[in-house]
Parts: structure tokens; C-alpha cells; sequence
């Protein structure tokens, strides 16, 4: 492959998340580390989520619950990050990419009922402002004066991934001097439900137990995550606390079928290849995988296959979890979501289970970390090296590669 | 049907409150500006107005609306 130009280092300053185990990106890793699941009756809801508890009543009227989750999310972030009110850069310079896989789905509803109640003259004028799925992108940017780029990011499971991605890009290439960026996700509706499950894509069992041989279908959830990132060298100036850096992204589709991953995992492989490059690192180097790991059949079995692909005879040394085996799927938030917890991996040194993972699939035979918690070993006394994998119905595959800070 | 103006006058500031201002500020003499409140809450306001009173409030009726007031004097107007 072809030498890469020299780009910008681009670090995260600040993470946040809403998810079925509760507000922060504290709460999420901790939780799942200690092996809470928040699946209740086959769903991944947030359950812990108010948004009287979070927003005025005219942005929570005003918002689809996916936004809501955005804006929740982008404000413990952002917070963290230190940006007290205002963006540290020329707000010009500051972007925003928020992900979602379908947008304002209770809007949608909620309005088709009006209008087949009351008539067209009834629905709603929020309607498109809450459904659109740009909505929770256009909600952060007006919170918080982001004038930069901003857009939503729309590939189905791998939304939340390329919204890393791309505002890693924007970024490196000089766009922008920071952008927050993330995924967000709201469609535990019956009509949802409904869709997925008459695909054969829902477990029918109601467990999310990813790789497991048992596993039956994914578990819908609901949520969001949100990074910040900015370019290393104006974050350091500013003084910001760094919490990781994102060193690489790769994407690839499989151009095979509309919701079956292509079974060699050859173009996911290629993602995987692809984040390694821009990263520059080997597959020795590479000490945490967090999988989509979606407890599907086919997932699970295409994404071990990708992996081995990519990383050959160092792929059964590194320890692969799911974050969904403790949340569910979070469709267009799950790769933000996922990139928030690879974050707290890498900060905290704890690598959290695969949970519900019990019967070995003969055919799977990677390290998923089964049973507990385990420490996150580092072989070269570099900061850790982490991959993130994201693969959607439609063949979107999408690996993001993050360091750890140096200590 | 003839409606007073205290009727109409508590049904937008119920309905206006619903839309994020704080009930005690919905007076009157209030601008819509002051209440932050925007041409799509107007149109909200104007479905509720025409469900309830049958009083049919166009874009450029609402246009020319700048207080709480205005806006109660023409339903109660048109509704008359």
C-alpha cells in the first residue's frame, strides 16, 4: 500500500453517553466491566433517562429522543472536555458530525397518527425539524456555537463509526481545529420492532450473548456517544487533558448483500488493514479489540473471520469483547458508543467481558473474554492500542484505531 | 359560538406556556420575541386556535402579531 501523507494527530478531550446502563461514560464502562446488563425484556432502553433532567422544556419538545440522547451525551463530553459554554477555537473552525441509522422514528409515528386522526392540516410543524436525521447534529451546533462543518452521518450500524472518522479527517486534513462528533440512536417502537424482528435479525430468546454458540439475534437498544476531538497541538496549548488519541480509520463495503455480511470478511478485513496502515502499527502492537459483536449468527462469525484475516497469528492473542453483550445494539449510535468505552478501556486498563458468553461456537475460536473483567496488558511499555470494529446492513464496514494517552 | 376574551386569553397563555416560557412572564404586553417564541410555535399556536375555536390564523396574520395580546385580540375577533 502506498505511503500516507503526513496529517495532523488528532486526540479526544472529552467523551459522554446515554445508555441503557445509565448517564456517562463512566457509567457505561464500569458498569458493563462489572457485568450489569442493560437488557430488559429483549430491549436496550435508557431507562435512566429524563430529559426534564437535562433539557428545557422547548429543546425537549422540540427534539426527537434520538436528539435528546445527542444532546446529553455532547454535553457531558464537551464538559469534560473543558469548553465551559463556548468552543476554546474560532468557532468557524469547530465542527460537528452526528450519526444516527434512521433518525426521529417516535416523530415519524407520532405524526402519521395526527395525520390519520386529524387530518394533513394537523401534523405537526416540528415534524421535520424532529425527524430529520441531521436533527441531532443541528441540535448540537446550536447549543454549543459550532460553526464549522457539521452534518449527520447515515450507514445504518456503522453510522456512529463514520462520524469518528470523518471528523478524524476533518481534522487531520486542516478543516477544522475540533469537532464533536458521535452517534445517536431511538427506535424501540413496536414498528421497529416489527421490522427487525421480520427479518430474523432480532434474537428471539431476548439474550444478547455475542460469539456465544447460543446466540440467537441482536437485542435493540437505544442510546448515544459522544467524542470530542481536537487537533493534539492547539489542545495541548489550550492545556486540555487528553484522554486518547484516534490514530486510525479504515472503511470498506462489502457490496455483497443488503443485511448479510460477506462471509470471507474480506473487505471488512481490508477496514481492519486499512486502520492499521493509518495508524502505522502492526498486528503485534495491537493489545484490545472491541468487536460490533453483534450476536447475530453471521456477525459474529464474518467479523472473527475478518479479524484472523487482518491480523493473522497475533488474532487469538488479543482479548475481543462486545460491548452489546451488556447494552444491545444502538444501530446508528453503537460505533460511537463503542469508541466512548474503547476510550475508557484505554484510560481505566480494564477490559470488560463479553458477557453471556458461555457455550464456545467450535467454529469461533478468537479470546472474547469470557466470564470477568480482565487487566489490559500492554507487551512494548507503549500506550495501549485498541481497535473498534463497525458493520452494518447494507455492507458499510468500519474499523477506528485508538491509543491510549502517554502516560 | 362567542368566546370571551379571558377564555381565549387563558387558552394561549396554557398553550404558549406548553411551548418552554415560564407561565409568569406570559402577560399581555409580552412580545413573542421576549418569550422566545418562533414562527413553528406560532403555527402550533395556530392549529390549537383553530381546533378550539375554529378560527383559521394564516402567515400573514401571524406576522404582524408581535405581543401576546395582539394574537388574543384577533381570535377573539375573528372567532366573533
Amino acid at each position: 500500500m502506498s505511503s500516507l501523507p503526513d496529517r495532523r494527530k488528532v486526540v479526544v478531550t472529552g467523551i459522554g453517553a446515554v445508555t441503557p446502563l445509565g448517564i456517562g461514560a463512566t457509567t457505561l464502562h464500569d458498569r458493563w466491566a462489572d457485568g450489569v446488563v442493560g437488557i430488559e425484556d429483549g430491549a436496550g432502553r435508557s431507562r435512566e433517562f429524563a430529559p426534564e433532567d437535562h433539557l428545557s422544556i422547548k429543546e425537549a419538545r422540540r427534539l426527537d429522543r434520538f436528539a435528546q440522547f445527542a444532546l446529553v451525551a455532547a454535553g457531558e463530553a464537551l464538559a469534560q472536555a473543558g469548553w465551559d459554554g463556548e468552543p476554546p477555537y474560532d468557532p468557524l473552525t469547530v465542527g460537528c458530525v452526528m450519526a444516527t441509522g434512521i433518525g426521529g422514528q417516535n416523530s415519524v409515528e407520532t405524526q402519521l397518527d395526527v395525520m390519520r386522526a386529524k387530518g394533513a392540516k394537523a401534523v405537526s410543524p416540528l415534524g421535520i425539524p424532529q425527524y430529520m436525521p441531521n436533527a441531532a447534529a443541528a441540535a448540537v451546533t446550536m447549543k454549543h456555537h459550532l460553526q464549522g462543518q457539521s452534518y449527520g452521518v447515515v450507514s445504518a450500524c456503522a453510522s456512529g463509526a463514520h462520524a469518528v472518522g470523518s471528523a478524524l479527517r476533518m481534522i487531520q486534513y486542516g478543516d477544522a481545529e475540533a469537532v464533536v462528533c458521535g452517534g445517536t440512536e431511538a427506535t424501540l417502537t413496536d414498528f421497529a420492532f416489527a421490522c427487525f424482528g421480520n427479518m430474523q435479525a432480532l434474537s428471539v430468546s431476548g439474550f444478547s450473548r455475542p460469539f456465544d454458540l447460543r446466540r440467537d439475534g441482536f437485542v435493540m437498544g437505544e442510546g448515544s456517544g459522544v467524542l470530542v476531538l481536537e487537533e493534539a497541538e492547539a489542545a495541548a496549548a489550550r492545556g486540555a487533558t487528553v484522554l486518547a488519541e484516534i490514530v486510525g480509520y479504515g472503511s470498506t463495503t462489502d457490496a455483497h448483500h443488503l443485511t448479510a455480511p460477506e462471509p470471507t470478511g474480506g473487505p471488512a478485513s481490508r477496514a481492519i488493514e486499512l486502520a492499521m496502515r493509518d495508524a502505522a502499527a502492526q498486528p503485534d502492537e495491537v493489545d484490545y479489540i472491541n468487536a460490533h459483536g453483534t450476536s447475530t449468527q453471521l456477525n459474529d462469525a464474518a467479523e472473527t473471520a475478518a479479524i484472523k484475516r487482518a491480523l493473522g497469528d497475533q488474532a487469538k492473542r488479543i482479548p475481543v469483547s462486545s460491548t452489546k453483550s451488556s447494552i444491545g445494539h444502538l444501530l446508528g449510535a453503537a460505533g460511537a458508543v463503542e469508541a466512548v468505552a474503547t476510550v475508557r478501556t484505554l484510560i481505566t486498563g480494564v477490559i470488560a467481558p463479553t458477557l453471556g458468553y458461555e457455550v464456545p461456537d467450535p467454529k469461533l475460536d478468537l479470546d472474547y473474554v469470557p466470564g470477568e473483567s480482565r487487566a489490559l496488558i500492554t507487551g512494548n511499555g507503549h500506550p495501549p492500542l485498541a481497535l473498534s470494529n463497525s458493520f452494518a446492513f447494507g455492507g458499510h464496514n468500519v474499523t477506528l484505531a485508538v491509543r491510549g494517552a502517554p502516560k | 359560538m362567542s368566546v370571551t376574551t379571558e377564555q381565549v386569553e387563558g387558552r394561549v397563555v396554557e398553550t404558549l406556556a406548553s411551548f418552554g416560557p415560564d407561565a409568569s412572564q406570559i402577560t399581555r404586553s409580552a412580545t413573542f420575541e421576549e418569550l422566545d417564541i418562533d414562527s413553528l410555535d406560532l403555527v402550533e399556536l395556530a392549529q390549537v386556535v383553530e381546533e378550539e375555536y375554529g378560527v383559521v390564523l394564516k402567515g400573514e396574520d401571524m406576522k404582524e402579531l408581535k405581543t401576546v395580546g395582539d394574537a388574543v385580540d384577533l381570535i377573539v375577533e375573528r372567532a366573533g
